[in-house]
């Protein structure tokens, strides 16, 4: 698993590629709650195209990234979500919680 | 038989044995993609809770086929047993939690639920045991 942060104006955007499970979640959970304190974005956006598996950790690690964006009133998106990334969000009912886009220009444009 | 270490190196290893077992066994795409995510999430928590993180802890998988009657017909599955050697679980505290509230953790357990159709904890002497058990939809009967 690879994550990486870029910055596009006020947004942030996260690239996180390979599997998100237990060995690796809690790198991508203090990467994204890091950059979220230190960068102050007016805009969080994950991007997920290149995550072919996420599991519950990896989960729980999207909704503590959710919740620090709100702490600081950021909007936090997903975009470029796989078809087990999707149907894992839909059967922990989160799915209507985050702001889901297909792809990087949806999101940038929302 | 899959025998391993506690360490989650071997989950992404786990993941694509079980997937391809059940698609091979005749299982569906969404139902191959929904069994691995139960024995991921299962390993999972053997790992965290029974084993405490530790890494060095012997954990053993059994895959064999199983049937049961169904309507007059005979249903294939494919039953999984997970083992491990940590302390006795709490079978009271086996459950998922609200999914109405919106925090991190305690998804693993409704995951697998969600997409088995039988589990079943059990202690046999110092053995903790997790049987899971999918059965094929009538209509598919590569098994």
């Amino acid at each position: 698993m690879q994550i990486s942060a870029r910055h596009q104006g006020k947004t942030t955007i996260f690239d996180i590629s390979g599997d998100i499970d237990f060995a690796n979640s809690r790198e991508v959970r203090q990467s994204v709650l890091r950059e979220i304190q230190e960068s102050r974005a007016v805009r969080v956006m994950v991007n997920l195209s290149q995550v072919s598996y996420i599991d519950s950790s990896g989960v729980a690690s999207l909704v503590e990234g959710l919740k620090a964006s709100r702490d600081l009133g950021s909007r936090f998106i997903l975009f470029g979500l796989s078809t087990s990334a999707r149907e894992v969000l839909q059967l922990s009912r989160l799915i209507k919680v985050f702001e889901i886009c297909d792809n990087e220009e949806q999101a940038l444009a929302s | 038989m899959l025998a391993l270490y506690s360490n989650p190196k071997w989950l992404s290893v786990v993941r694509g044995t079980v997937e391809r077992l059940s698609n091979t066994l005749g299982f569906p795409e969404v139902q191959c993609r929904s069994i691995t995510r139960a024995v991921d999430e299962a390993l999972t928590n053997i790992v965290k809770h029974s084993y405490g993180n530790r890494l060095d802890q012997p954990i053993a998988l059994y895959f064999r086929r199983t049937q049961r009657q169904s309507e007059g017909e005979v249903q294939q599955g494919l039953e999984i047993l997970l083992c491990d050697r940590g302390p006795q679980v709490d079978a009271s505290k086996l459950h998922g939690r609200r999914l109405d509230e919106i925090r991190p953790g305690g998804l693993g357990l409704h995951i697998i639920r969600q997409a088995m159709d039988i589990v079943e904890y059990a202690r046999k002497g110092p053995i903790n045991r997790l049987r899971l058990v999918k059965y094929l939809a009538q209509t598919n009967r590569a098994l």
